[in-house]
């Protein structure tokens, strides 16, 4: 049938029943079965908590609670991402409140609303679940946002004809989402879900080991496993927690961003093939797979298209333009009254709340911002001095990046939050060690982001600049004033947001530690907030939360906004 | 006998954008018959509307005043019976030729297997059999138009509405798929029983349509509408054809009119503020030397966008900048050069500058720059202001527009100087009587 063969387009020679590719599915359904079955039937007592145990054998499942944490706020963030996104993208009027509301939301640091997220859970829930459904709510709010903000861009981005094409070939709102938005979106979704995993791993580290005052909220997981470990001082039980921590992190790249990479390049809208697509040993070898490709055929596809079929049948797009009935007027406008009595209600408690903050406490806040904003100061300087140089190295010398950047992916893969309970053994004994290690935690924290843009950067600038310089004989210092510099400018710019906010995340768990049964502490906002949550002293910790809110935002308004624009406007490359 | 109402009727239909003050008049007061069997063509300058008509048509817009009505009933919300082929293709990239098609039917519910047949066999006929699972990145964009074609035709739409859907291909690959459109057509072969297209380029809209609406701007209306009954194929060279096409030139360059009426008035004095045309100074020139080695210095307007390898739009900007300038004047589509237009293309850079400079001073717009220079203090004014200003005459995009020009005709006529770092206009230190130009010598700067 050369009809049928043209159509679903094998390239396979027929002669050949199956591929490597089928050899490497088979192989991974085998291995899911075996190590789920096992993970479901073997678990020792020990790992149900709250004890940890520093056995390695138990690893399998920590990592698995872990990284079922980790998908559990992942698929919340996805269902939220989409609401939000077409409620602020399709309705003006809750644009005007959406949008920057996720402004802020974007830039508050959401360590600081753990603990009150956990005692007021843990009053009404058993304190196993409630640690549980805390630990996933702070992940969902440390992976939500750049999704949103990604989806939110998409959809208000979409070139105006496809929007037009498929209103005039009326598209229901199925129909749309499917063919239109998601895929225009995907490619953007897909980079800001790795990012939010990555995000994700840091908060995930800190809420397993969580600990207010006496009350130990630790869960189950790789994180309380480090923390245990390093507690213990057992140096093996640490290299095991690492390794497998980064172990757990290769494969969820190998298995799943890689492929997904490599599969959204699909979705670019450039009408030219690409010279080096992104490639993904796994995805191949699931392209390549005719077992797959039969699955797909015969149980997919059909499936889909019924629910197509259907979903289009049982919703037509409206032959005229929506007018919203009486009703729905009516339902959103109590709504959205009783939304603001809601809000009136509480900001008139918050306020009594503040009000009750003694004058004494005011000056600890601001004092407390001022320690941690130096701290924040110094680990970002010390970010930039030591990725501008390497990034650039790295950036302009393709033979060097090719072997580096894994290993610096690598690297940066690993949540800071996880090394910190091995770092504080190694720079508590130091003068000054829990301020060194306060900001090595903020560096750890930040300085990734840091180098991977100027990397990106570096790499952008063009050849015929660099060798012009070359020709003019710039001395080093003129060629970084005149031409590095400012081409790397708005990667310093984009990097260094990134870097502050996570610097200013850092500094909750940073600044106030249990070790070892000893709790230690230096002046700062971060401390003061776990502070007055172990004291349980609301009023103070709602004035030092929205202090530091109102300090991030701030910054970000005054300073990286401004320098934001600065970059865009003079000096965007090409 | 019922008489059966026409297939679709514009009654005054206008479409205004923006509130209050910054009201502007996209269409206005446009009335349109379009009967069963017509294929029929809008043309006109850019920013006439004609665009704006045919999303009105569609249903993608609704008018502002009056009433669309389709075989007798108001439209409300997306026309049903009419679908559209785009400029730019609209086509989805990450889904094959196949799905691309087959997805406009799966919209209307059609079934798998029904749906395959009638995308298979659209694809067939035009012309795009063995490319069903390439990808439109992977086509030339005369195929990727056929696609949109395909697409358009698969739902069997009785209006097919063209959005200019030749002016984005090369010359040969339009060529072709006009030829393959017109046999579609011409056949019956699909059951289409209307055109409408939106082209700027006459000489397609004369080589394949029944009928030609020519619409004006500022505010777009129709100015003329002419049925054309000549038989196809038709032979681009020949009387008839010229004539037509030289006559819907003519209509659209008008003719040289006195001064006053041309040059408009300042931003919010009372009266209309006239328009730049956005052609830039090289280009002028260019248009100046070659008409300067023309026989009696005229040109037909229509030959010229041959000859200078313009498209119809930007030809008409240039020609109607010279003429605002005083370097051509226009009358029956022809473009004779004015002695300063001689001048102006036989002269060197510098004294060129001096004579664009003397020209643009006496626009209105300039005149009350200049006047905003010299009154601000330090001589400088911030490009948003003057933007804040146009934007009462213009809509917002249109403004920037202008003020995007006024600073390019004044840089090269050196009367102001633009910080674009930090959007300023100011003047140069040495500028100080720009008022009257006369008191500098032409020569006094040229090197010797």
């Amino acid at each position: 049938m050369p009809d049928q063969l043209r159509f679903f387009g094998s390239t396979q020679p027929p002669s050949r029943p199956l591929t490597w590719g089928d050899g490497v599915v088979l192989l991974g359904v085998i291995a899911l079965l075996a190590v789920g079955i096992r993970l479901a039937l073997g678990a020792p007592a020990a790992i149900a908590g709250p004890t940890i145990s520093l056995a390695p054998s138990a690893l399998p499942w920590y990592a698995a609670y872990s990284v079922g944490r980790m998908a559990a706020a992942y698929c919340l963030s996805l269902v939220f991402t989409v609401s939000y996104g077409y409620l602020a993208a399709y309705h003006r009027r809750a644009e005007y409140i959406l949008l920057p509301l996720l402004d802020v939301l974007q830039s508050v640091p959401i360590l600081s609303f753990l603990p009150v997220v956990l005692l007021s859970l843990s009053a009404v829930l058993p304190q196993a679940v409630a640690a549980e459904l805390a630990s996933i709510a702070l992940i969902f709010t440390s992976q939500v946002w750049n999704l949103t903000f990604g989806w939110y861009q998409a959809l208000t981005t979409l070139p105006e004809e496809l929007r037009e094409a498929s209103r005039v070939f009326r598209f229901n709102g199925w129909l749309r989402f499917k063919v239109v938005e998601l895929p225009f979106a995907a490619i953007s979704l897909v980079w800001n879900s790795m990012m939010s995993w990555a995000g994700g791993w840091f908060f995930l580290m800190a809420a397993e080991m969580f600990t207010v005052g006496h009350r130990d909220f630790r869960l189950p997981g790789l994180g309380a496993y480090l923390q245990e470990a390093a507690h213990r001082g057992e140096g093996s039980a640490i290299l095991w927690g690492i390794g497998s921590l980064v172990l757990v992190i290769v494969l969820l790249d190998q298995l799943v961003w890689r492929p997904l990479i490599a599969w959204s390049d699909r979705f670019t809208l450039q009408l030219v093939e690409r010279a080096t697509p992104p490639t993904s040993w796994v995805y191949a070898a699931l392209r390549s797979s005719r077992l797959l490709r039969h699955f797909v055929d015969s149980v997919l596809s059909p499936a889909s298209e019924r629910l197509d079929q259907w979903l289009v049948r049982r919703f037509p797009p409206p032959l005229h333009p929506p007018r919203a009935s009486a009703a729905q007027i009516w339902t959103w406008r109590v709504l959205g009254t009783v939304a603001a009595c809601g809000l009136l209600y509480g900001t008139y408690h918050a306020a009594l709340l503040l009000f009750a903050v003694p004058l004494a406490h005011w000056g600890m806040i601001g004092l407390g911002i001022l320690a941690t904003l130096l701290r924040v100061g110094v680990s970002l300087l010390c970010a930039f001095a030591w990725t501008i140089p390497v990034g650039t190295v790295i950036g302009t010398n393709p033979s060097l990046a090719a072997w580096l950047q894994p290993l610096v992916q690598i690297a940066a893969a690993i949540p800071a939050t996880a090394l910190f309970p091995v770092l504080l053994l190694l720079v508590l004994g130091l003068p000054g060690g829990l301020h060194l290690a306060a900001i090595l935690l903020m560096l750890l924290g930040s300085q990734w982001y840091l180098l991977f843009n100027v990397i990106a950067g570096a790499r952008a600038i063009p050849q015929e600049l660099r060798y012009t310089a070359a020709l003019l004989r710039l001395s080093s210092w003129q060629r970084w004033r005149t031409l590095l510099f400012p081409a790397l400018f708005p990667s310093l710019v984009t990097g260094g947001i990134t870097a502050s906010g996570g610097a200013w995340n850092a500094s909750i768990v940073a600044e106030y530690l249990n070790f070892g049964g000893r709790s230690l502490q230096i002046t700062g906002i971060g401390a003061l907030i776990t502070e007055a949550t172990a004291a349980g002293d609301y009023s103070l910790l709602l004035a030092a939360t929205l202090s530091m809110v109102f300090t991030v935002v701030l910054l970000n308004r005054a300073v990286w906004r401004p320098l934001y624009r600065i970059a865009e406007q003079r000096y965007r490359l090409a | 006998m019922v008489l059966t109402p026409p297939l679709l009727e514009l009654r005054r239909v206008t479409q205004t954008y923006g509130v209050g003050q910054r009201q502007f008049t996209a269409v206005k007061e446009v009335n349109l018959v379009l009967d069963e069997g017509q294929f029929v063509a809008l043309v006109g300058p850019s920013g006439c509307g004609k665009s704006t008509v045919l999303r009105i048509v569609t249903g993608l817009q609704p008018p502002s005043q009056g009433q669309v009505l389709y075989r007798g009933t108001v439209l409300r919300g997306i026309n049903p019976h009419a679908t559209m082929v785009f400029q730019t293709f609209a086509l989805f990239p990450w889904l094959t030729v196949l799905e691309n098609v087959e997805v406009a039917l799966k919209a209307r519910g059609m079934p798998a297997a029904l749906r395959r047949a009638r995308a298979l066999d659209l694809i067939d006929r035009v012309g795009l059999d063995g490319f069903e699972t390439a990808f439109p990145r992977e086509l030339s964009g005369g195929m990727r138009q056929k696609v949109g074609f395909a697409r358009a035709m698969a739902v069997e739409p009785e209006l097919l509405c063209l959005d200019e859907p030749f002016s984005a291909l090369d010359i040969l690959s339009a060529e072709a798929l006009r030829g393959e459109l017109l046999e579609l057509w011409t056949t019956g072969q699909i059951p289409t029983r209307a055109i409408l297209m939106v082209t700027h380029n006459i000489e397609e809209a004369v080589s394949l349509v029944d009928r030609i609406i020519v619409m004006d701007k500022d505010p777009g209306r129709i100015v003329a509408d002419l049925t054309i009954d000549l038989p196809h194929p038709r032979r681009r060279k020949e009387g008839k054809f010229l004539e037509i096409v030289d006559w819907v030139y003519a209509t659209l360059a008008g003719h040289t009119q006195p001064e006053h009426i041309e040059f408009g008035t300042a931003p919010g004095e009372p009266g209309r503020t006239r328009a730049l045309p956005d052609a830039a100074v090289n280009e002028l020139a260019g248009l100046l030397e070659h008409l300067a080695q023309m026989p009696r210095l005229q040109a037909d307007i229509y030959h010229l966008a041959g000859e200078l390898h313009l498209g119809t739009s930007q030809l008409l900007h240039l020609i109607e900048a010279a003429e605002l300038l005083g370097f051509t004047t226009i009358a029956q589509g022809d473009i004779t050069l004015t002695p300063l237009g001689e001048t102006f293309a036989e002269a060197g850079i510098l004294t060129r500058k001096e004579i664009f400079a003397t020209r643009i001073r006496r626009l209105p717009v300039f005149q009350w720059l200049l006047a905003l220079l010299h009154a601000a203090e330090r001589r400088q004014v911030e490009a948003a202001v003057v933007q804040i200003a146009l934007e009462l005459e213009f809509p917002a995009e249109e403004a920037k527009r202008q003020l995007d020009i006024a600073v390019r005709w004044g840089r090269y006529a050196e009367l102001f100087a633009y910080d674009d770092k930090v959007g300023i206009l100011y003047l140069e230190p040495g500028e100080t009587v720009p008022l009257e130009p006369e008191k500098r010598a032409p020569s006094a700067t040229a090197p010797s």
